[in-house]
């Protein structure tokens, strides 16, 4: 338990300091476009990424740094791919919104609201029909939940018992939007509806993460097809950058006060020796200077490769321009 | 020598492709029943793994398709009825067409979206005839359209084993053609690659699908008095440009004829690129339906806004008229 303890610890650590640092880059201009922070949901990446190996995939969301540090790709490198260099984990051309690592599992983010978790499905068919034994994580927000493709893919998912692990990041907000204002029903209620186990989860403890994460994902890898777990979590910072600019106020001050009272980081770190906990912090914050300077100092990519990889047979398109 | 018909020809195709790579399979509804006749007697050689019946899901079958490819596997996703290509316009064009770029070339998604019927049938309703490539074509996914059995076996041939996502539409009107065939000249047809059917050197008649026969049959009625070119794209994307600048070259003049609407449709784009990069002896003439038409409740009514042979005939006639 301590191994596991200390391993939760660093992750959430370097989650939370990465986003910080990530900000502080977006301030500079050096990360162009903004991020959406995962700052206070720390403890669902780590607790859930932590029970997976290098070979099991996740299909992440808008909101995936903590996804991509937690399931093994480097912080330098995903750095990198928020400020698009070229030394980033897909040459700088996914950004902060798309981070894959197809090395690590990690096989992208999409935008499109629950999209992910019904591609996520589609590995997972195909990792069952390997008898792999491959497990397949998909995380979504509370949005994503009145999302078709992903109310879809939960049938799909449930009539052929493929190894996907759904993962919802109940965070309270789409957006703006309170999910009390916009979701009928309830999040383990639609996958009840698919005769999907379900359970509802303090989002906010890595280890009752990892706990319910763990038995999801042994169900899965034995053959027990998915699950769908809720995981109750708040992010503490802004849905996207921009709102430090615009001063949204859909949230009570009280509520993020509330919610910060019970910080992950502070959490986890309370439950290891504080002369350990001193040295994780420290070796993070190495790890973490060195990533930034990693993404200051790598080159940006060349506007002549632009085209590059659209399609992976090589074809080039015809230019926008005729001559 | 066999009679192939154009359904036939699609079944052959999947079928070899499937023994010859055990990564291919098909999804798609009622694919068991083979009620479009494309997997009919697949069933019982591959079993349901590989002819996988689904849901009445299109968005998320298609996004499985998505993460199957991503798995290493080539899926043939099957519509039986075009729109279902529109509803799944954002699962192809905005899912599996980017994962390549956003990945930085690490993810590849080898989908093919089969639609064994695609255009207007008689009395079908106005929700089930439309014509779909374009959107994909301005999407810039791969868009084939063959018009003949032996080409939609040689394309659906390349479709499968292209790494990227590959929009495959039988035209609904083609659909009835037999071919006589040599079962060993089945091969591949590379993506890309234009066919002429006719050689002429009046008139290049760009003909898009089914409509390549109409101007076959308008080219043999005006033999004698005009000699026309007949063009076939067979991919509407990438297009073979080089081979229509090739045929204008020797004809000078340019109809083109479409089944779809007429703003920003293929027969627009070839009239753009024409107009930009080849020598035209006279202003080209395309024969589209009428933009935003809605066409399949009337018979009556629907034959009046589809492509003819005598608007291909009189449009022949102003492009060569002395």
């Amino acid at each position: 338990m301590g191994v596991l303890r200390e391993r939760l610890y660093r992750t959430v650590r370097l989650i939370r300091r990465f986003e910080e640092q990530a900000i502080e880059l977006v301030r500079a201009g050096v990360v162009v476009g903004g991020i959406h922070p995962c700052i206070g949901q720390e403890a669902v990446a780590a607790g859930v990424c932590a029970t997976l190996s290098e070979d099991d995939v996740v299909l992440s969301n808008h909101r995936n740094h903590g996804h991509a540090l937690a399931k093994g790709c480097r912080p330098d490198r995903v750095m990198a791919e928020l400020a698009g260099r070229v030394t980033g984990t897909a040459g700088g051309r996914a950004g902060s919104l798309h981070v894959s690592d197809y090395a690590a599992g990690l096989y992208g983010a999409t935008i499109t609201v629950g999209h992910g978790a019904a591609i996520a499905t589609g590995v997972a068919w195909a990792a069952a029909r390997e008898g792999s034994g491959r497990v397949v994580v998909s995380f979504v927000g509370d949005g994503a939940m009145n999302q078709g493709a992903l109310l879809e893919s939960l049938n799909l998912a449930a009539l052929w018992q493929v190894p996907h692990v759904f993962v919802c990041e109940n965070n309270g907000y789409a957006t703006t939007q309170a999910v009390g204002t916009f979701m009928a029903g309830s999040v383990t209620g639609r996958a009840a509806a698919f005769g999907i186990p379900a359970e509802t989860v303090d989002g906010m403890d890595p280890e009752a993460v990892h706990e319910a994460a763990a038995r999801a994902v042994d169900r899965a890898r034995s053959g027990g097809g998915p699950t769908l777990l809720e995981l109750v979590t708040y992010r503490f910072d802004a849905h996207h950058t921009f709102e430090h600019r615009v001063r949204l106020r859909y949230r009570a001050e009280e509520e993020v006060a509330r919610w910060r009272e019970r910080d992950p980081v502070a959490l986890q770190g309370s439950r290891i020796p504080p002369d350990v906990r001193d040295r994780i912090d420290r070796e993070v914050e190495d790890v973490l200077a060195e990533a930034v300077r990693f993404a200051q100092d790598s080159p940006r990519p060349d506007p002549a490769d632009a085209l590059d990889h659209l399609y992976a047979t090589g074809m080039r398109p015809r230019a926008g321009v005729v001559g | 020598m066999p009679k192939l018909s154009y359904l036939k020809a699609l079944n052959r195709a999947l079928g070899d492709e499937m023994e010859r790579d055990p990564s291919v399979f098909v999804l798609g509804e009622d694919v068991h029943e083979a009620v479009t006749f494309v997997t009919a007697g697949l069933l019982a050689r591959f079993g349901p793994h590989r002819i996988v019946e689904t849901p009445l899901s299109e968005q998320g079958v298609a996004n499985v398709a998505t993460g199957a490819a991503l798995a290493g596997r080539r899926p043939v996703v099957e519509f039986a009825i075009p729109f279902l290509l529109q509803l799944v316009l954002e699962q192809v064009a905005n899912q599996a067409h980017k994962f390549s770029a956003m990945s930085g070339g690490q993810a590849r998604v080898p989908v093919t979206y089969l639609v064994p019927s695609a255009g207007w049938r008689p009395g079908w309703g106005g929700q089930h005839s439309d014509q779909p490539h374009g959107l994909f074509v301005h999407s810039g996914v791969k868009t084939v359209m063959p018009t003949t059995p032996t080409d939609a076996y040689g394309l659906l041939i390349s479709a499968i084993r292209d790494d990227d996502p590959v929009v495959f539409i039988a035209p609904r009107q083609a659909l009835e053609l037999r071919e006589d065939v040599d079962y060993a000249d089945l091969v591949p047809v590379p993506l890309g690659s234009a066919r002429i059917h006719r050689p002429g050197t009046d008139v290049t008649v760009v003909a898009i699908g089914h409509h390549v026969h109409d101007a076959l049959a308008v080219a043999e009625s005006l033999a004698g008095e005009v000699s026309v070119e007949v063009f076939d794209p067979r991919t509407l994307y990438p297009f073979d440009w080089a081979a229509l600048g090739e045929s204008l070259a020797r004809t000078g003049r340019l109809v083109v004829i479409e089944d779809a609407s007429r703003s920003c449709g293929v027969a627009a784009e070839v009239l753009a690129t024409v107009a930009e990069e080849m020598p035209l002896a006279v202003p080209p003439k395309r024969i589209t339906r009428p933009d935003g038409a809605v066409v399949g409740c009337n018979p009556d009514l629907d034959a009046a806004l589809q492509p003819t042979r005598d608007q291909l005939l009189a449009a022949i006639r102003q492009v060569t008229k002395p």
